[in-house]
């Protein structure tokens, strides 16, 4: 199992990604410099981490989507490979015209750091087999960016589509705007492609894996990402 | 030539920004509505047929400069 953490100037979870993906799930995890053209060989997952790539400069991830490194990461996810988008991650993966949509400024216009609940809208992906659909698990957020926006036919399609794949919900699961905290549209907190490969969301599993450190929250998807190595 | 692109968030996408600046300006008694929060990009691009100028912009503007799920621009060749 080998995971390739893309770094670009100004990530900041990229550690984060590296200590569950290698301390905690005991994978092989490598860092991989924006300005490398190919991800290491035989790399199954790619995980785009959170921070302020660049600086946020232009748009958040709109300079990062650029770097050498996303042109392969474009062709493992045409190829079928995964790849993970958390936070900065996911509005890279955007940019890069991975995932569809843009995340925009919070509704409050603050950044929001809390622990936030999903519901699992699709458990039959890689990143979440291992738990149930309408599961609600517990995962920070720290962002300014994650007022998921999308156009409203474009919207009906991703929903139609089954291409929501987390909604921020209460901790009983109930849906409803009281429950976002960012503005998102529909209470998107994480959507999936077409093909079911490429995953953004704006909370931080990685960051709630590690019982050392707290609730460990982001572990089933960790375990669902497990599950789907060894099948393969 | 010199190249000024105005982005502009789309209508209809929410501007915080804008509504914060907006009750600001309440605050100071002046009376407005709709302030909505763009960018301003300057530049020198090299040529002398400002059609074909503007048209290299656009094409920056395709890339990178503008991200079309929430923005639009105007390009203006000075």
């Amino acid at each position: 199992m080998r995971v390739a953490v893309p770094v670009f100037p100004g990530s900041n979870c990229d550690h984060d990604a590296l200590h569950a993906c290698g301390t905690i799930m005991g994978w092989e995890t490598i860092p991989v410099w924006h300005q490398e053209t190919r991800l290491p060989e035989g790399t199954e997952l790619v995980f785009v981490p959170g921070g302020f790539s660049y600086g946020d400069y232009l748009r958040c991830g709109a300079i990062a989507a650029l770097a050498p490194i996303m042109a392969d990461v474009k062709r493992h996810a045409d190829n079928g490979g995964l790849v993970l988008g958390v936070c900065n991650g996911f509005q890279i993966l955007c940019e890069a015209q991975l995932l569809p949509g843009a995340l925009l400024r919070n509704e409050s216009l603050r950044f929001i750091h809390t622990d936030v609940h999903l519901r699992v809208e699709r458990a039959d992906l890689p990143f979440t087999r291992a738990l149930k659909a309408g599961e609600v698990f517990r995962v920070p957020i720290a962002h300014a960016e994650g007022n998921y926006t999308l156009d409203p036919m474009e919207l009906a399609d991703l929903e139609a589509r089954g291409g929501v794949a987390f909604r921020y919900c209460s901790e009983r699961g109930e849906i409803g705007e009281s429950h976002v905290p960012n503005g998102a549209m529909n209470g998107i907190a994480g959507i999936v492609n077409l093909k079911g490969n490429v995953l953004g969301m704006m909370p931080h599993p990685e960051r709630a894996v590690d019982p050392k450190l707290g609730p460990t929250g982001g572990l089933g998807m960790f375990f669902s990402l497990a599950d789907s190595f060894s099948r393969a | 030539m010199k190249v000024r692109v105005s982005v502009q968030l789309k209508p209809g996408i929410l501007d915080p920004q804008g509504k914060a600046v907006e009750q600001g300006l309440h605050g100071f008694g002046f009376a407005v509505d709709h302030v909505r929060i763009g960018r301003l990009i300057e530049m020198d691009v090299p040529g002398t047929d400002p059609e074909e100028v503007k048209a290299r912009a656009l094409a920056m503007c395709e890339k990178l400069l503008v991200n079309p799920v929430m923005e639009k621009a105007s390009i203006e060749v000075l």
